[in-house]
């Protein structure tokens, strides 16, 4: 009777262990987010260049109207990891922006060429004037927002996110959210100056226009031209723009697994070794 | 903290500095010749384990020191510097950050070997009372440290917490204003919440080597809870535990590995990555999940407790659940040590896991219902182990039979074989 209490609540334990760890977070009305294949998932996963590329592309061609990408430098867009732009690209692309740089000695603000060592100006001086420039709402900076935006996955997801290594909440939510615009259904009300998006973490609209759609950005290397494709392409972009060293970390972090490996077996047979004239 | 020492310095220079200061001989007396049980099984590795963290802790956060700007306005851009332009600042970082949470994973492990095998037991009520004592310290750095980003959890983090101290009567909301150094969480928090978040763990150190010659004092405690007897029953530190302790610090580094890798946001929370503005609340306010259980308990105190109202019943409650731990060498009746001896306390341990992971649970959730009931009866089951069974259990419960030695145990001379 005891054995059976006891190993009844040792199994509730383990089961318990298994619902909680983690950070299960309130579940509420979340959106449900489809996971996407990545180049970039998984222990060996690296970015694909030509999609970063596209993702650039449609940054600057669409999203940079409203949202800044300010901890990004345009060097960073030549270094190890990223889209691979050359060194020339990436100084012909800064100096088509213009950067306020000063004092000079006269004390006078000036403008000057964009230099690769610039970080990508904002649209907007200042909150307020962003604010004042789309209808009160606030385009957020997208330096950092694939990293900043997951949904709660809930038990049992996130426990088994742990063994399939699953981080790519980020991008699938921001793909979820770029293709989730579509018609309000019967009885939804959607206030003057939002959108109906099935994909927003906060609430059924936003106050973001659809963004995207098809045919709106020249690909010059035969991708589809899809709201879709340009979707996946731009959460990759954002993706790296968040975490630009994620190639460094997984192939490092393969080597220190490996090492570590086969060092602890090393050193197993060392311990069973030192151990086997001890009765233990 | 040295047992015996049987140490002779070889050469002229150990001799020349063993003559004038000692230390050789104490670090062969505590950690090459000290005498330790031979049964030890590897639950016995997290102590060392948890030094290793707060050594990694220690390094990483030295580096990342140099490189850190804590001012309201630079704190997030820094740690992006960091992040982006320090050569392998994303590492040092990353492993800072998953690190804090591996140094907790292997503390609760080494407390709860410590609650299974009775180690809090005579004569180690100060080693365990070190440790909970470390615990708290440990609690409080980390808070401090989660800060240090100036995300927005950082911020609202910060405002939850030091809110608690308002529900003090009377002089609740002056301390509140003095703990800010001003009327909201802002810059004098930041910094000064970072001067303490890199002191304490040196002062933690200090305490770890109290702790360590504390349990070295009467030897170590081991799976049968009986003291070494004999010769036959111990070994020396060195070789057979530093290896050991070896071994599993490498395994458990793989286990590091993997998270800061590869999950390197998997215990974090995404609006971290959202610079700190006091003008808008997260939805959800979360700590760290190694607060949660903490956490439940201080919510699930929702109703007055005769002049006490909820807020500081929930805060008395709050630190009452690890006030509790100090107390538990007097509160455990029973002479009996290890739990492999203790069937229906076996039991209760047990539960009291899963009290604590339901309470870790609730923690997550929101502050509405059912959680809230369960948070209520998962609190009372918490208090309840430790003033209800455990005084009552020591003086009820029959242990069955105690081995004569650990080497009995070892080969099998009563019940339950080593």
């Amino acid at each position: 009777m005891k054995n059976l209490m006891f190993k009844s609540a040792r199994a509730l334990a383990v089961v318990a262990g298994l619902v909680v760890a983690g950070p299960a977070l309130a579940a509420g009305d979340a959106p449900h987010v489809e996971k996407q294949p990545w180049s970039f998932a998984g222990p060996f996963g690296q970015f694909d260049k030509a999609q970063l590329q596209r993702g650039f592309q449609v940054y600057q061609e669409v999203c940079s109207s409203c949202h800044g990408l300010s901890l990004v430098a345009f060097r960073n867009l030549a270094e190890e990891g990223g889209p691979g732009f050359s060194v020339d690209e990436v100084k012909a692309l800064a100096a088509e922006y213009s950067i306020v740089d000063g004092p000079d000695d006269e004390g006078e603000m000036f403008e000057r060429e964009g230099k690769p060592f610039d970080k990508f100006p904002s649209p907007f001086p200042n909150e307020q004037a962003a604010r004042a420039s789309n209808n009160g709402a606030y385009p957020p900076d997208l330096s950092l927002m694939a990293k900043a935006r997951a949904v709660t996955r809930g038990f049992p997801w996130f426990v088994l996110d742990i063994a399939t290594q699953y981080q790519e909440n980020g991008p699938d939510y921001l793909y979820g959210l770029l293709t989730g615009y579509h018609e309000a259904p019967e009885g939804v009300e959607v206030p003057e100056g939002q959108y109906y998006n099935t994909g927003f973490i906060a609430g059924k609209t936003l106050a973001m226009a659809p963004p995207l759609s098809d045919e709106l950005v020249e690909y010059s290397d035969g991708s589809p031209m899809t709201t879709d494709q340009y979707a996946r392409d731009v959460s990759a972009f954002l993706m790296w723009a968040a975490e630009p060293h994620l190639e460094a970390r997984k192939r490092i972090g393969f080597g220190v697994m490996a090492f570590l490996i086969l060092f602890a077996s090393l050193l197993y047979f060392t311990k069973r070794k030192i151990w086997s004239n001890v009765d233990h | 903290m040295a047992g015996h020492s049987t140490y002779e310095p070889q050469n002229a220079g150990a001799k020349w500095l063993e003559r004038r200061l000692p230390v050789l001989s104490l670090v062969h007396g505590s950690f090459v010749a000290f005498p330790t049980p031979k049964n030890l099984n590897y639950w016995w590795t997290f102590g060392g384990i948890a030094f290793f963290m707060l050594v990694v802790q220690l390094i990483t956060g030295i580096v990342l020191v140099m490189h850190y700007t804590p001012h309201e306005t630079l704190a997030f851009l820094s740690v992006e510097h960091i992040m982006r332009d320090v050569n392998y600042g994303w590492l040092i970082r990353y492993l800072h950050m998953n690190g804090a949470s591996m140094f907790f994973i292997a503390v609760y492990i080494h407390i709860f070997r410590g609650l299974y095998y009775g180690s809090y037991k005579e004569p180690r009520e100060i080693a365990w009372i070190l440790g909970v004592l470390l615990f708290l310290l440990m609690m409080a750095t980390a808070f401090m440290g989660y800060v240090l980003p100036w995300g927005q959890m950082s911020l609202w983090g910060a405002t939850v917490i030091t809110n608690l101290f308002s529900a003090i009567p009377i002089v609740g909301d002056s301390i509140t204003t003095w703990l800010w150094g001003g009327f909201s969480v802002g810059n004098p928090t930041l910094n000064r919440f970072f001067s303490l978040h890199y002191l304490l763990p040196f002062v933690i150190v200090g305490i770890v080597i109290l702790h360590i010659w504390a349990f070295h004092v009467a030897g170590n405690n081991n799976p049968v809870g009986v003291d070494p007897k004999s010769e036959k029953d111990t070994i020396p530190f060195h070789p057979y535990y530093t290896m050991k302790d070896l071994f599993a610090i490498v395994v458990f580094m793989i286990f590091f590995s993997w998270f800061a890798f590869y999950l390197p946001n998997y215990m974090g929370h995404p609006d971290n990555y959202i610079e700190a503005n006091p003008m808008v609340t997260p939805a959800h306010i979360v700590p760290e999940w190694y607060f949660l259980p903490f956490y439940a308990i201080l919510r699930a105190i929702t109703f007055d407790i005769g002049p006490i109202p909820s807020k500081l019943g929930g805060v008395i409650a709050m630190f009452g659940a690890i006030a509790v731990l100090f107390v538990l060498p007097w509160l455990d009746t029973s002479k009996v040590r290890s739990a492999r001896f203790r069937p229906v306390y076996k039991f209760f341990f047990w539960l009291f896991g899963f009290t604590c992971v339901m309470l870790g649970w609730l923690g997550a959730m929101p502050a509405e219902q059912p959680y809230v009931a369960l948070a209520q009866v998962f609190t009372a089951l918490y208090f309840a182990h430790f003033l209800i069974v455990l005084p009552v259990l020591g003086l009820i419960e029959t242990p069955r039979k105690v081995p004569d030695s650990i080497n009995d145990a070892v080969l099998g001379k009563t019940g339950e074989a080593a």
